[in-house]
């Protein structure tokens, strides 16, 4: 990787404590004492402080937060010492901390629990300290401040550290420290502390220089999200994507799915040459060998262990709007690279953070962490999130409001699930999508991938080809601009009544003009707007029912593009652009759009 | 690390946006962020343009390092300005920076998204930069005014980034998030970037004002008893020429400005004019659209 991170790499670790722990202090104190801040963002601190230099100041960003005396959201620090960089995601104690601290918590390797010696083991730590393993975190430190106000007592340190040690057994495996310090003085922070002669171990800093960086998920399987695929205009392709876990090389036999195809890696290309292996975290590009046909959302795997392909997951949830998560709703499931409709269809139990209690429930409030059983309509590659982080979690979307509602975790996958049953049966919507383009441009195509994928999930479907509808519902009519309109409005009138039935209409028209495709639109109101857009040449070239050629020697007056003008759509709600994508891919497109829409 | 959490978002955005920008400053960050993108998606070319909001306040050499640069890579540049404020006759010495930074960077970096109908634009931002920017997420969400609200901002876990909106909403997307200005150079020094040579120390003309030292090109009014003097310095962030202040330097090389760096004492915006105007500026200005 390009920027060497110095000796022993790079430490994500995140920060938690309840309000007045002092953790803004400690931060800055750290930032301070290892020289990450330079001096006139001191000055500011200064100026802001009320109070001498108070180094809660460092941390504090936005105004509103200032006001009110509080950080309000993760806040990403960096700093660096000769030995290690470090990137801290400061995670606030209030209200808000069970999103905040998962979201600070999803990139972290360890994380720093605050706990004020005064105060000793709270509901909050216990929760902190919950969150972060239950995020993947198998490293905490306690790191113990305030001792100055308790006279840096050994008893008082030992009494935390045996109530937190309790507690810790309910947790599950990870590694625990302890660290005595003052924020406020410096105790234990950077410099190991003379006035805690009592405890032999590191200073908080040294302690962070010194622990093995990530978890890193070593000799795991092959998992490659296919990102996007890059295409030179040459006829080459490369599956852009990160590794997530594992290696590949080429001469590999990678697996890809959901083709359930394999094939032979040829290369690895990359501005700097050939690749001779890529690994993970890299972002790689891999060219295939074999002709397959992949898309973004796909998956390059390990053919030997592959990941589920799983239609119904279970998975911890962490709940993070105020709408509750319920049964029955559909919603938006960001995996990898790829995103699905998704009903929550068993509240499993919910989580009480503080005893660690499992218990019975029917949804899901903000800031609630809970077990719920999933389907997909679509299966997602992926594995347990205890095996792999990047692979075993997900986002929930909302599809009306497109704000983020929860994070999850996978325990468990398998591959069943029923399309039909993932969908909600009752006030299922019609709509109509509407594919306009030049002739063999690629509408048909399209049309007929959507039709199998949108009856595969279970929907009611109709497809309108234009060239059919020409030899029954608008026979007769001709190419004049009159004659085009009224055979636009007659699909548009069909269309209107499938739609109102609950049916998805796939229309399939060159549709030329503007007008009477908006006219079309207002009267239908569910209407997609599909630009099926290939530049006049390539369908030339393509000219599968050999109009143009007819046209070009004048045996078809007013064709569209050739003696007739094609008004392309302003604003269509999609574009496909068959020129650069496969059929395929542009189907995804559209799907993509439509699964929010219909949802 | 950095350069591969850099690329997986240019893909991820590359793939998720229908049309996708690139603002390029020409500054060191921007030069970074066009490497990174040039390798994303080799051997094909960013499937974006570049997009420079022009306020004419900008340094010679930076145009020359921008139309050289977009040249010989054969890239899309689209240069934007506020010309009805320019003709209204919008300067900062008149103006005063934060009006002036409204009209013609803010205003026509709107009115360019707007009229491309861009849904996405890459911006080189990294938080370490500025207070207010250490909490502004990788994909961050302008309502149909492109403005910011710092309240209400989607969580942003792993590395699934939320890219959905509804129409004439944008995002704004910051792939060097997580870099450091020392992470910047070296980067620059171990992939041989080019940058623009105001970077380099060298002795330029400055007006020194309130510790401040304002390149004379553009011609800045002078005050009583002000004169211009000759100083060996380096611009260490770039904007436009009066409102970047130069650093005091001797530093003619990368590695020589990457050993400067480690020493360093002063954050780099701290000759910037603009993020002193006021206590808490840069926030303000965000919630209004600037990058």
């Amino acid at each position: 990787m390009a920027v060497q991170p110095q000796v022993t790499g790079l430490l994500r670790f995140t920060t938690a404590g309840s309000v007045d722990d002092g953790k803004s202090t400690l931060i800055g104190r750290l930032l301070h004492d290892s020289k990450g801040l330079y001096e006139d963002q001191l000055e500011s601190v200064r100026r802001a402080s009320r109070d001498g230099l108070e180094l809660a100041y460092v941390t504090d960003g936005l105004r509103a937060e200032r006001e009110q005396g509080i950080t309000i959201d993760v806040a990403y620090r960096y700093f660096s010492t000769p030995k290690r960089r470090f990137i801290i995601a400061d995670t606030p104690g209030h209200e808000q901390y069970t999103r905040n601290m998962a979201t600070g918590a999803s990139t972290a390797s360890l994380a720093v629990i605050l706990i004020d010696a005064r105060k000793g083991v709270l509901p909050q730590t216990r929760r902190h300290a919950a969150i972060s393993h239950l995020l993947g975190i198998r490293r905490l430190v306690l790191a113990v401040n305030k001792m100055d106000l308790v006279g840096f007592r050994q008893d008082v340190f030992e009494t935390i550290r045996a109530a937190f040690l309790d507690f810790s057994q309910r947790l599950g495996p990870c590694e625990l420290d302890f660290i005595p310090l003052s924020a406020l003085d410096g105790d234990n922070v950077v410099e190991r502390s003379a006035r805690i002669p009592w405890y032999s171990g590191p200073s908080l800093l040294e302690y962070l220089e010194s622990v093995p960086a990530e978890n890193a998920p070593e000799h795991q399987p092959l998992r490659l999200p296919v990102q996007f695929v890059i295409r030179d205009g040459t006829g080459f392709r490369a599956y852009a994507g990160q590794v997530a876990s594992g290696e590949v090389r080429p001469g590999d036999e990678v697996l890809v799915l959901p083709a359930r195809k394999l094939a032979c890696v040829q290369s690895l290309p990359s501005r700097e040459g050939d690749l001779e292996r890529a690994f993970a975290p890299m972002p790689a590009a891999v060219s295939l060998a074999d002709q397959v046909d992949v898309g973004r959302g796909d998956m390059l795997v390990d053919p030997l262990q592959p990941p589920v392909a799983a239609r119904r997951i279970r998975a911890r949830v962490v709940w993070m709007s105020e709408r509750p998560l319920t049964l029955q709703t559909v919603y938006l499931l960001k995996h990898t690279t790829q995103t699905v409709c998704t009903e929550a269809v068993r509240m499993v139990s919910r989580l009480d953070i503080e005893t660690l209690d499992e218990r019975a429930c029917e949804q899901l409030g903000l800031n609630e962490i809970g077990t719920v059983e999933f389907e997909t309509h679509r299966p997602i590659f992926c594995d347990p999130y205890a095996v792999n982080r990047t692979t075993g979690c997900c986002i929930l979307i909302d599809p009306a409001t497109n704000l983020t509602l929860g994070a999850a975790m996978i325990e468990s996958a398998e591959e069943g699930g029923d399309a039909r049953r993932a969908l909600p049966s009752a006030g299922r919507r019609g709509m109509t999508v509407w594919l306009t383009g030049l002739s063999s441009a690629g509408k048909s195509t399209l049309g007929q991938a959507l039709y199998d994928r949108l009856w595969a999930m279970g929907h009611k479907v109709e497809f309108l080809d234009g060239d059919t509808v020409r030899q029954n519902l608008c026979k007769g009519l001709g190419f004049s601009k009159e004659d085009r309109d009224e055979n636009i409005r007659r699909i548009g009138f069909v269309a209107e009544l499938l739609t109102r039935n609950g049916v998805v209409v796939l229309v399939s028209a060159i549709s030329p003009y503007r007008s009477i495709r908006e006219e079309v639109r207002r009267r239908i109101g569910d209407f997609v707007e599909v630009y099926v857009n290939a530049p006049l040449a390539v369908c030339e070239q393509r000219d599968v029912k050999g109009l143009y050629k007819k046209a070009r020697s004048g045996q078809l007056p007013g064709f569209t593009g050739v003696d007739d003008p094609y008004e392309p759509p302003e604003n269509p709600e999609v574009e496909c652009r068959t020129d650069l994508e496969t059929p395929q891919e542009s189907a995804e497109r559209v799907l993509r759009y439509l699964e929010a829409r219909l949802a | 690390m950095l350069e591969a959490e850099s690329i997986h978002i240019l893909r991820e955005v590359a793939a998720e946006f229908s049309r996708p920008v690139m603002l390029y400053s020409i500054g060191k960050d921007s030069s970074v962020m066009l490497r990174l993108a040039l390798k994303a998606f080799y051997p094909a070319k960013p499937p974006f343009p570049l997009l420079h909001v022009d306020t004419s306040y900008k340094f010679g050499e930076m145009i020359e390092f921008r139309d050289r640069t977009c040249a010989e890579l054969g890239l899309k540049l689209i240069v934007t300005r506020n010309e009805r404020a320019l003709e209204e006759g919008a300067d900062p010495f008149r103006l005063g920076t934060q009006r002036c930074c409204a009209a013609l960077k803010t205003r026509a970096l709107l009115d360019a998204l707007a009229e491309g109908g861009f849904d996405a634009a890459f911006g080189g931002a990294r938080r370490e930069e500025e207070k207010s920017r250490a909490k502004e997420r990788v994909y961050s969400f302008r309502d149909a005014l492109g403005q910011w609200d710092p309240k209400n901002q989607r969580p942003e876990l792993w590395n699934l980034y939320n890219a959905r909106i509804d129409k004439g909403e944008s995002m704004r997307v910051f792939p060097l998030s997580n870099w450091t200005e020392v992470d910047v150079w070296s980067y620059i020094q171990l992939e041989s970037i080019p940058v623009v040579p105001l970077y380099f120390a060298r002795e330029r003309e400055v007006l020194e004002r309130n510790g401040q030292l304002i390149p004379m090109e553009h011609h800045p009014p002078l005050l009583s008893g002000e004169r211009p003097v000759k100083v060996m310095c380096r611009m260490r962030s770039l904007g436009c020429t009066y409102c970047t202040g130069a650093v005091r330097s001797t530093a003619a090389s990368v590695l020589e400005i990457v050993e400067e760096l480690k020493l360093a004492r002063r954050s780099e915006r701290e000759n910037r004019v603009i993020d002193h105007d006021q206590e808490g500026s840069m926030e303000l200005k965000k919630r209004e659209g600037y990058f």
